[in-house]
């Protein structure tokens, strides 16, 4: 092999990198910054229209932000970012080459250009169908074009990421199963080929409907197979974000998971199963039957649920078992409140896990639920829920593995850490505002996509209770705050890679133990002794029970039975 | 039952490693399943219920 001088050696974490597979990590992590940028700004757009008193855009530009919004932070940013931590699980975790960089740097460019073509047909005006576009709504054929080349080069970053893998193997990079990180990523990228092979069935069909091709496409057959696209890549999502929080947590703390089995175990329900949890966008669907809802919604979908439960368990007691290896052993919490929460990369993990499994989890299963489906279904409920799960959840890991990767991959400090320090708590608490309020609202009824819940010039008008107003004020101070928070992170991560002090490799001793060992290597903690985590445990199972039954009494007094 | 701290496969040590480690390291096999499962019970069964339904007359 030639390839000793394409790589180097972190000093502070060991590990070793590729020099080819640093470049696109590098160029998709920007990619994705950037759009998480655009996005964003729609994002606080829509949420400072809703605020009735605010009622920032009119309603053309509304529906545009809005779909805007749904497919620059949803696709572009996630699956940009995506691509790099593929990459990274990968390359730099096997501590092997990149498989065939130049389709990794085809991936780059379609997907940058559809990213692209797709933005400019949104803003053109004919394509605000929101980023699901049900069938009728028609947008311009470049409005599919792009997610098609978008989707394509998400594929190749799919192959070149299995490529690594068969490198790895043959050349012999690692010895036995690959590292509960990488084995995460690959998760993912198994059911990102489902996804991309899903929205190749159903999007190129539609591009050629809207080219005039086609004549007809059956809305509710566009809907279904549109969702087991739209819904599976939330499960790369979860799959990703997970494997983030064990790797900061193998970073910062040497943690060990407390069982490598079981995480992996956990990791193969999501394979199995979670893609058919897909069903709970059509639970309230005429044409489907109940046996078919039940099947993927209920009991199927409960066992990847389990997977989620027990992520959520062990990593916090990965950390748990490391901190009281460390001597923090005092009580049941004290590896909790000595745990470093002015690093970014950590505090922005933990929010990540708690409230993706108190928000965006417990009313998830909720919602999931065939008959509570229906007190909620398109209301300001189901944003609310998924701004828990995908952005409090997902988006939040993202922004901490951040504070990681640009020391390691850009060997640039960051700067303002005082500031990175505020940044994940101002992000993750305006996110689970937004959360929260928009589940209050969808709870009095408020629909999503709703430009104007006051009716003011409707022939029929409606009255929403004033609670539901407050709500939507609530929502937008929420989003004010989120966006601050979001706008930090960027800044910082540019301002980082731009200016940050420059880190001195030559210079640097060699670490006595480099942290990259828990995350490159196979191994369980070999405990299972803590107290803290199962405490937290049962607060959640207790919260989760709480709540559900409270939305089956509510879903029993919508008829009364007298 | 000592868990191999390597989850090292095999590699001549004696006996197959164990058949749930087996499946977890073959990775195409995964993905094999991964895309198997949800075509068949959601996509395909899904999809034959909708042509089922008779279309309207006008
Ligand atoms: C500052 C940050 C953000 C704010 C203030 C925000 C706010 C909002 C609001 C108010 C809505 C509209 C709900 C409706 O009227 O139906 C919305 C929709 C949505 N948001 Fe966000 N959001 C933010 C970040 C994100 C991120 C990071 C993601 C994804 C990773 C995301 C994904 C979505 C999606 C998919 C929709 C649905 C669009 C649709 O219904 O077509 N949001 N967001
Ligand atoms: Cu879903």
């Amino acid at each position: 092999m030639t390839a000793i001088a394409q790589f180097r050696t972190c000093p502070d974490t060991g590990f070793k990198v590729h020099s080819a597979a640093e470049k696109l990590i590098k160029a998709n992590a920007v990619a994705a910054v950037v759009f998480l940028l655009v996005g964003g700004v729609f994002g606080l757009s829509v949420a400072l229209t809703r605020w009735q008193e605010v009622h920032l855009l009119p309603a053309d530009w509304f529906y545009l932000a809005l779909t805007a919004h749904g497919l620059d932070v949803l696709l572009v940013w996630i699956i940009f970012f995506e691509m790099a931590i593929l990459y990274f699980a990968s390359a730099i975790l096997l501590n092997s080459r990149l498989a065939t960089p130049w389709i990794g740097w085809l991936q780059f460019w379609l997907m940058l250009i559809g990213a692209l073509i797709t933005n400019v047909a949104v803003l053109q005006g004919d394509s605000s169908v929101m980023f699901t576009s049900y069938v009728p709504m028609k947008a311009s054929p470049l409005f599919y074009l792009g997610i098609i080349l978008f989707a394509v080069g998400a594929l190749l970053g799919c192959c070149v990421f299995f490529g690594t893998l068969i490198v790895a193997k043959d050349e012999k990079t690692y010895e036995g199963s690959v590292p509960l990180v990488t084995f995460g990523a690959i998760t993912a990228a198994i059911i990102a080929v489902f996804t991309i092979a899903s929205g190749a069935i159903i999007l190129i069909p539609t591009l050629l409907w809207s080219v005039g091709y086609i004549s007809h496409i059956d809305p509710l057959m566009y809907k279904t197979v549109w969702w087991a696209m739209g819904h599976s890549s939330q499960q790369i999502n979860v799959s990703a974000h997970v494997a983030v929080w064990y790797l900061i947590a193998a970073v910062i703390f040497g943690a060990k998971p407390l069982s490598e089995k079981v995480s992996r175990t956990a990791y193969l329900m999501y394979i199995l199963f979670l893609q058919l949890a897909s069903a709970h966008h059509m639970l309230v669907e005429p044409g489907l039957s109940s046996e078919w809802k039940i099947f993927n919604t209920s009991y199927a979908m409960y066992l990847a649920v389990m997977g989620s439960m027990i992520h959520g368990l062990t990593v916090p007691g990965s950390i748990e078992a490391a901190q009281r290896k460390k001597g923090f052993n005092k009580g049941m919490f004290e590896w909790l409140r000595k745990a470093p929460w002015g690093n970014p990369a950590f505090s922005g993990m933990f929010l990540s896990l708690v409230f993706f499994g108190f928000i965006g989890g417990i009313t998830g299963v909720v919602m999931g639920t065939e008959q509570l489906n229906l007190i909620m279904h398109n209301t300001l409920y189901v944003p609310g829920h998924f701004h828990g799960t995908v952005v409090a959840g997902t988006t939040l890991a993202f922004m901490a593995v951040t504070y990681i990767v640009v020391p390691l991959i850009w060997r640039r400090e960051i700067i303002w850490p005082g500031l990175a320090k505020l940044q994940p708590y101002l992000f993750g608490f305006g996110v689970a505002g937004i959360s929260l309020f928009m589940m209050g609202a969808g709870t009095l009824g408020v629909s999503r996509r709703h430009w104007d819940i006051a009716f003011s010039d409707a022939t029929l008008s409606f009255d929403y209770p004033a609670a539901a107003y407050l709500m939507l004020t609530l929502n937008g101070i929420s989003a004010i705050l989120a966006a601050i928070g979001g706008a930090l992170y960027i800044l910082i991560v540019v301002g980082s890679i731009l200016f940050g002090k420059k880190r001195d490799e030559a210079a640097a001793p060699a670490p006595a133990e480099p942290t990259a060992a828990a995350a490159t290597s196979y191994g369980s903690a070999g405990t299972a002794a803590v107290p803290g985590t199962f405490m937290l445990a049962l607060i959640f199972f207790v919260t989760f029970v709480l709540y559900y039954f409270v939305n089956w009494k509510y879903l029993a007094e919508t008829w009364g039975v007298s | 039952m000592a868990e191999s701290e390597t989850g090292a496969s095999g590699g001549g040590t004696g006996g197959k490693p164990p058949f749930m480690q087996r499946l977890l390291d073959n990775h195409f096999f995964l993905l094999f399943l991964g895309v198997v499962i949800p075509t068949v019970f959601y996509i395909l069964w899904g999809v034959m219920e909708l042509t089922q339904i008779p279309v309207a007359n006008y």
